[in-house]
């Protein structure tokens, strides 16, 4: 088990080094210039020394293959070095902004686990029931549903009822304040993007589950294990549901992973500091050296996950052994 | 009876008029939340940086030399000091300013600021030294030196005598830095604060907010009113305006447009206060002189003489924030072309159909009948979008045939420069009400290198430069009138579009700020007080 591990740890080097190789070719493909777009998009007049200066500053001077190597050298002592638009590093802005994009994953991954596996399982084993359609509708809508859509609606529900039933407006607040220095206020602010993405997130999951219930309660051992005279709750809890779970659990770990850094639009909708953002706005200003730390830290966060959801099938199933 | 009843009547008129008075004398206390309506900008530099979010986030913070009078921010020309003791009239035909510092101005340290910290930031400003970018140095051209002969003197020579170098010296983003600080680290300022402003720096939360307090020895007697202040980032327009209504933040000091203004006056009444003015703003529609056919002034002319300008106007204002019809001076200006004026240039005629009679004629003359091309433009909704859709549905009533071409930032600024367009939107936006140096957008690109029309014009340059060192009103405003007309009329190097209209909807509680022409100008906050 460990030696697979560390074959799965060291099998993210190679992964890294393609993906910093076609990031860095892949941003300076775009047309524009970091420099222009900082001194420039304004409206305002500047001057063209400015932007030889900045352009200077920044090692934009230098031949490509000089700047290719730098960065490549800079990741193998895990230095990304500093934002080509803020000046600072990079690590300082991606971690002022992971708190939130982690808070928010994890409440929306709860909620949505929470919501989907109970109901998914009930919705198999009742098929066809009321309650199958109710599932089924929900999880329909869930997926028919764009997440920043749903906020933007959301919000305005949030504000005309509060309008309407306290005489003023309420909506969440848009700054962020962590968890440990206010939970009220956190709580607040981040409850309603979680739920929002959780629907989404709850519906696949919930769709998942039912299908692979239903898949798994038409197995032979589960029908073997009625004939021994089981009873009904243990031939759920211990044989059909561990079993289903495969599949979820992958699903799981993928929708978690995307939500560090993909939640772009959702947190625009809530005013939220978090990576999605960041990621567009480091694409948007050119800002190669912040582009490629964020993909380099997505694809440690899917590789990560993975290996995660792959530790988890050899528990869920033991048939599974990695050696 | 009767005199009882003219009493009571004048004892209720005294206390309303007693009330009136309370309600509009400031009152101290109370922290202002608003909003900066863009992503958090890339430094604290005002020197280095060219956007409002950094004025926006660092201007309370900072003094300046001058600055426009904060309670009368519309005129362009009334300049008042801020760390001077009193405006100076010039010497040397014009050509050297002396000014004297106050006295006993404290930096946020407690230590005092003197004339040598106001030249050291006006030399890096005008003279940045090697390796320090200064983004506006080149309003400062007229500028030949800075220098603080004593403690509270500072005197700036000019190479010559000019209109320009007020309006540039009250530059939004001049800051007042610590000469100390300059010396031990030049790049200091981008990352930290430290200033003699009315508000002393407490946080900046990376991506998402800035606070500040009271500063407790600020120069200007009793103010600030506020005890602090919270500006957030938030570029999101919808959720601006739910921020505004639920009352998370009081207001933005950029601009919104009438469709968000219409809304929060409709959602919340008279707890919404909206102040609007003409914005020194513009979007231009520039044709690539290096393309056929556009290098023949005859359809450059053409396309202008298509677009109704008075009409669009009035019709664009219902949903887009943009308002008034003016040449290339920003029309609050007394430089700018009077109504009678415009109506004589090309572009500008009152009967469209006239114009665009004369449209097809120049096109049939020109071999450009029925014309396919594409509009470059940028992708931002307010008003470029509008503009340009605006302009196609007008250029397609002289048989033109345009479609809109959309790029995010980058891309639409490799566009320009590398000249991969027929004929794109631009946008003219400085932050100071500064006619004389604004309508350098309209030079050759030797002149002016982001020019993105591709031409070359001596003459252009000829009449900029006599317009700029005229030190005669009269004679100016007729120089740049000639400037104007040959650039909008004899050449047609650009057509205009109504300039922009600035639309500030504030909660009624916040008091004191008064709305320009510029989103650079009066960002302080030091005049704000809320009335709650």
């Amino acid at each position: 088990m460990y030696l697979y591990i560390i074959k799965r740890v060291l099998l993210v080097i190679p992964t890294l080094i393609g993906a910093a190789a076609l990031v860095f070719l892949l941003m300076r493909l775009i047309p524009g210039d970091v420099c222009v777009i900082r001194l420039g998009s304004s409206g305002g007049t500047f001057d063209p020394k400015a932007v030889a200066l900045c352009h200077q500053e920044l090692g934009m001077n230098r031949p490509i293959w000089v700047q290719f190597f730098d960065f490549m050298w800079g990741i193998v002592r895990f230095d990304f070095g500093t934002s080509m638009w803020s000046g600072k590093p990079v690590t300082t802005e991606i971690w002022a902004r992971l708190p939130v994009s982690l808070e928010i994953a994890l409440l929306g991954s709860v909620l949505a686990t929470v919501i989907a596996i109970p109901l998914g399982t009930l919705s198999a084993l009742r098929q066809n029931s009321w309650l199958d359609v109710f599932v089924r509708v929900f999880a329909i809508g869930g997926i028919a549903t764009p997440s920043f859509w749903l906020g933007i609606i959301s919000l305005l529900i949030v504000l005309d009822l509060t309008s309407f039933f306290l005489g003023a407006a309420w909506m969440p607040p848009i700054d962020y304040v962590p968890f440990f220095e206010d939970p009220i206020r956190n709580l607040s602010m981040v409850l309603l993007p979680a739920i929002t993405i959780g629907y989404r997130y709850s519906a696949i999951t919930m769709r998942m589950t039912r299908s692979t219930m239903l898949e798994v309660m038409r197995e032979d051992y589960i029908r073997t294990a009625r004939a021994k005279g089981l009873i009904h709750k243990l031939i759920i809890n211990r044989h059909a549901l561990k079993n289903a779970m495969l599949p979820v659990v992958t699903l799981i770990g993928i929708e978690f992973a995307f939500l560090i850094g993909g939640l772009v639009v959702t947190e625009q909708v809530f005013n939220l500091n978090g990576v999605g953002r960041l990621f567009v706005q480091a694409v948007q200003n050119q800002d190669y050296t912040l582009t490629q730390a964020l993909v380099m830290m997505t694809v440690v966060v899917f590789v990560f996950c993975n290996l995660v959801v792959d530790l988890l099938y050899a528990w869920l199933d033991p048939r599974i052994r990695y050696s | 009876m009767k005199i009882g009843r003219v009493g009571m009547a004048t004892a209720l008129g005294a206390c309303l008029a007693f009330g009136a008075v309370a309600a509009d004398t400031p009152k101290s206390g109370g922290v202002l939340t608003y909003m900066i309506p863009a992503d958090a900008p890339p430094s604290l530099d005002g020197h280095r940086e060219t956007t409002f979010a950094t004025v926006h986030a660092t201007a309370p913070f900072y003094s300046v030399l001058i600055r426009i009078n904060p309670l009368n921010p519309n005129s362009p020309s009334d300049f008042v000091c801020d760390l001077c003791t009193e405006m100076p009239t010039p010497t040397d035909g014009g050509k050297t300013w002396t000014f004297t510092i106050r006295d006993g101005v404290k930096w946020h340290d407690g230590s005092i600021l003197t004339a040598q910290d106001v030249a050291a930031s006006w030399q890096r400003l005008a003279h940045p030294p090697k390796g320090i970018l200064s983004a506006r140095e080149a309003y400062f051209t007229m500028i030949e030196s800075v220098a603080a002969p004593d403690d509270r003197t500072v005197v700036i020579k000019l190479k010559y005598a000019t209109g320009a170098f007020l309006p540039a010296l009250a530059d939004p983003f001049a800051y007042i830095y610590k000469k100390d600080i300059l010396e031990r680290d030049p790049h200091w300022y981008e990352r930290n604060v430290m200033g003699s402003g009315p508000f002393r720096f407490v946080e900046l939360q990376t991506g998402q907010s800035v606070k500040g307090q009271r500063n407790p020895d600020y120069y200007h007697k009793g103010q600030p009113y506020l005890d602090g202040f919270v500006a957030i980032f938030a570029a999101a327009q919808a959720l601006r305006i739910d921020a505004i209504r639920a009352d998370r933040a009081a207001t933005e000091f950029r601009g919104m447009p009438p469709s968000s203004r219409d809304q929060l006056v409709k959602e919340l009444g008279d707890r919404i206060t909206v102040q609007t003015n003409p914005w020194n703003c513009v979007n231009l529609l520039t044709p690539n002189h290096k393309r056929k056919p556009f290098d023949d002034v005859r359809v450059r002319r053409a396309l202008a003489l298509a677009i109704d300008q008075w009409k669009g106007a009035a019709a664009l204002s219902k949903i887009a924030n943009v308002r008034t019809v003016g040449g290339v001076v920003f029309p609050g200006s007394p430089l700018a072309a009077t109504q009678a004026e415009l109506h004589e240039m090309i572009g500008f005629w009152p009967d469209v159909e006239k114009s665009r009679a004369e449209a097809k004629r120049l096109l049939k003359e020109a071999g450009a009948e029925g014309l396919k091309f594409e509009l470059l433009n940028r992708n931002i909704d307010q008003p470029y979008k509008y503009i340009a859709t605006w302009a196609i549905d007008e250029w397609s009533k002289i048989g033109l045939q345009v479609t809109q071409r959309v790029l995010p930032t980058g891309p639409f600024f490799d566009a320009l420069r590398s000249s991969n367009f027929d004929v794109t939107v631009e946008f003219n936006c400085q932050g100071l009400v500064n006619p004389l140096l604004d309508i350098a957008k309209f030079l050759p690109k030797t002149a002016y290198p982001e020019n993105f029309g591709n031409y070359e014009d001596d003459k252009a340059i000829a009449l900029y430069e006599a317009a700029l060192q005229e030190p005669d009103p009269a004679k100016q405003r007729e120089k740049v009138r000639a400037f104007e007309i040959h650039s909008l009329v004899t050449e047609a190097h650009a057509i205009m579009t109504p300039w922009w209209e600035r639309i500030l909807p504030a909660r009624s509680y916040m008091k004191g700020w008064k709305i320009g022409p510029s989103h650079y100008v009066n960002q302080d906050l030091a005049t704000i007080w809320i009335d709650k």
